[in-house]
């Protein structure tokens, strides 16, 4: 099978990476094009996650990248990003399961968990035998966190938890669920094992966009967790799942790209190959040209950008505004190009039989996600005057 | 046991192959390059003996120019031990010459065991492995479909015309692999990681004469545009004339 070599207008791939990270770019790449791509619009309608790309996903060593001493691999923040553009260029969904994984649920019981959370849940997480989620939405509250009305209440044999989460990303197939909860001290992260009593993860359906990826509900009924559920280097307020989404933001930026990507290659395969004005293709005319122009400009800016940020991740150098600015523009040029691509394939553009509606669709959810479009102005915002406009 | 692949870089069989300016060669511009795919059989079969237990290791030799560093470097992501370049001149080199050369680098690195496909895509040729078991006076196995090893007992299954032959080999042997003996694994990221830290020893490669030399390559003449010759019920006649008479097919 030909293998989708990309536009790389400007030689990036070639003057700018690694022969390593070349590498990781391919190896996903080839998993992505074999074993997703076939199937995936078929998931989609089915609304159906297929459990063995977990499997497969940890087999590759994309699940932990940088949990050397727990058995994953020692990639920097460059071939994880890499890694996440490979795989949104097959499903914004996939993409999806191993940024919580990695960034919502490794990233914490790592960065603010016991050694005994950390042996107990990590080496299964990088094996792809244990599944997590990451519990900080709610009905009520999304752009704003802090109104969270979930709470932990601190009891004699540990804590008892109340309240619902929304659009928790494997909440159904998740072994175990970091949830945050109001203390009387401030809000903290606990990790709730599946089978707690009074802890339930019913599915959402009903979704038009990410459908090829779970989306539950994680609900709190007077839920007894022990004294070592709680995470304890979770400083009591945000500030540990804002860090904990900024990871994830990164990852989102760069898998943004492969949806450009996939869309500008569907869409000049499409208008290169039609004719239908006096035997020509569509692309001999001057809107679609200007459209394919703006497409592969703005996906060559999108790449760029997330490779600086990327590479100032790497040095220590990157902070939370950097992946705001690339997580807002790359989504929204991602959803416009997806968009644009749609229209230029006219009818076909809404059948599965092309990817681009998929695309379309759930960019939907990933420009709304992991702060919302405007939250990332205005975190921007607040980063450049330092004046916070949040409410 | 020190088993031994041997790898070629050869042209993505996906690639869209153009003839060069001197009509002998292909011109190697845009095109992406890979490991053979039947080398890549013989290499992931070697890592699953290494990865069952028992102490072995794999070493990948590629006769090649500096380039072929990439698919080596590939070869140990995916779990080899160590890499052996051995650099090509500029001569022209058919099966009898890579031969020569690679049979002078085994004698020096005595693997117990050589694994290869049983062809390269490029040249299609299939004839190194005889030649290499040849010069080193060893057995030859080809087209291998099943792998057994117990102990230092090795069995293989062979495809032949319309059966299955089952054979035992003395080592040290050389086998050539058939598609459908082992999938190749998607290379792991870690895998990639540690690769960097692994050695690709480089030597000069044996000259040799060739004993076939190429005198021209010619891409396959351009297919005639179908023709249509009418539709429906009423153009039957005509597509069976046009069969009969034109083609003589029926």
């Amino acid at each position: 099978m030909a293998r989708f070599k990309g536009a790389d207008f400007l030689s990036i791939m070639e003057t700018q990476f690694t022969e390593e990270e070349r590498m990781v770019r391919d190896s996903v790449r080839e998993w992505v094009e074999d074993r997703v791509i076939p199937v995936v619009d078929r998931c989609y309608q089915e609304d159906r996650f297929p459990l063995e790309w977990k499997d497969e996903l940890a087999k590759l060593g994309a699940l932990g990248p940088g949990l050397v001493e727990y058995g994953g691999g020692d990639l920097s923040h460059v071939c994880r990003g890499l890694i996440y553009r490979e795989l949104e260029r097959g499903d914004s969904g996939l993409r999806s399961f191993a940024s919580v994984m990695n960034s919502l649920v490794m990233f914490p019981i790592r960065a603010y968990g016991t050694k005994a959370q950390q042996d107990r849940w990590l080496p299964g997480m990088i094996r792809g035998e244990k599944v997590g989620c990451f519990g900080l939405t709610e009905p009520d509250f999304g752009s704003n966190p802090g109104g969270m009305l979930t709470r932990a209440e601190k009891v004699k044999d540990g804590w008892l938890l109340n309240g619902t989460k929304r659009w928790i990303t494997n909440g159904t197939i998740s072994d175990v669920a970091i949830v945050f909860a109001k203390t009387a001290e401030g809000i903290r992260g606990f990790l709730v094992e599946k089978g707690t009593p009074g802890f339930s993860a019913p599915v959402i359906r009903q979704k038009w966009s990410l459908r090829a990826s779970i989306t539950s509900e994680l609900i709190l009924e007077d839920c007894l967790v022990p004294e070592d559920a709680l995470l304890p280097g979770t400083s009591i307020g945000l500030k540990a799942p804002l860090t904990c989404l900024s990871e994830a933001r990164y990852g989102i930026a760069w898998g943004a790209v492969g949806v450009m990507e996939a869309c500008y290659e569907e869409a000049f395969d499409y208008v290169m190959t039609r004719r239908q004005f006096e035997d020509k293709p569509l692309a001999s005319h001057q809107l679609v040209q200007q459209r394919l122009s703006t497409i592969l400009t703005e996906t060559v800016k999108a790449e760029l950008l997330v490779l600086q940020v990327g590479r100032l991740k790497d040095l220590g150098l990157a902070n939370h505004a950097h992946i705001s600015m690339a997580k807002r523009n790359n989504c929204e040029w991602a959803l416009d190009i997806a968009r644009t691509a749609r229209d230029m394939l006219g009818a076909s553009g809404i059948t599965y039989e092309y990817r681009c509606g998929r695309h379309m669709m759930n960019m939907e959810s990933v420009k709304t996600y992991e702060g919302a479009h405007d939250v990332h102005h205005l975190i921007l915002g607040d980063y450049i005057t330092g004046i916070p406009a949040y409410s | 046991m020190k088993i031994l692949t041997l790898l070629k870089r050869v042209p993505d069989t996906a690639a869209k192959i153009r003839v060069a300016g001197d009509g002998k060669r292909i011109d190697p511009a845009g095109v992406e390059f890979v490991i053979n795919p039947y080398d890549e059989i013989a290499l992931e079969q070697a890592l699953r003996v290494k990865e069952a237990g028992g102490g072995h290791s794999v070493a990948v030799l590629c006769l090649g120019t500096k380039d072929a560093t990439k698919e080596i470097r590939t070869a140990l992501a995916m779990g080899a031990d160590e890499g052996i370049l051995l650099i090509d001149g500029a001569g022209e080199r058919d099966a009898a010459a890579s031969a020569a050369a690679l049979a002078a680098a085994l004698s020096e690195v005595k693997p117990d065991l050589i694994l290869c496909g049983w062809k390269a895509v490029d040249t299609d040729d299939g004839a190194v492995p005889h030649l290499l078991a040849a010069r080193l006076g060893l057995p030859c196995v080809t087209l291998v479909t099943k792998f057994v090893l117990d102990g230092t007992a090795l069995t293989l299954h062979r495809e032949v015309e319309g059966a299955e032959e089952v054979v035992s080999v003395k080592l040290p042997a050389v086998v050539s692999v058939q598609k459908g003996l082992a999938e190749p694994r998607y290379t792991s990221l870690k895998g990639i990681m540690m690769a960097k830290k692994k050695t690709i020893a480089e030597k000069p490669g044996a000259a040799a004469e060739p004993k076939v030399r190429i005198l021209a390559l010619e891409p396959p003449p351009e297919r005639k545009a179908g023709r249509i010759v009418g539709t429906g019920p009423e153009a039957v006649p005509a597509l069976v004339k046009a069969l009969s008479e034109e083609q003589k097919l029926i």
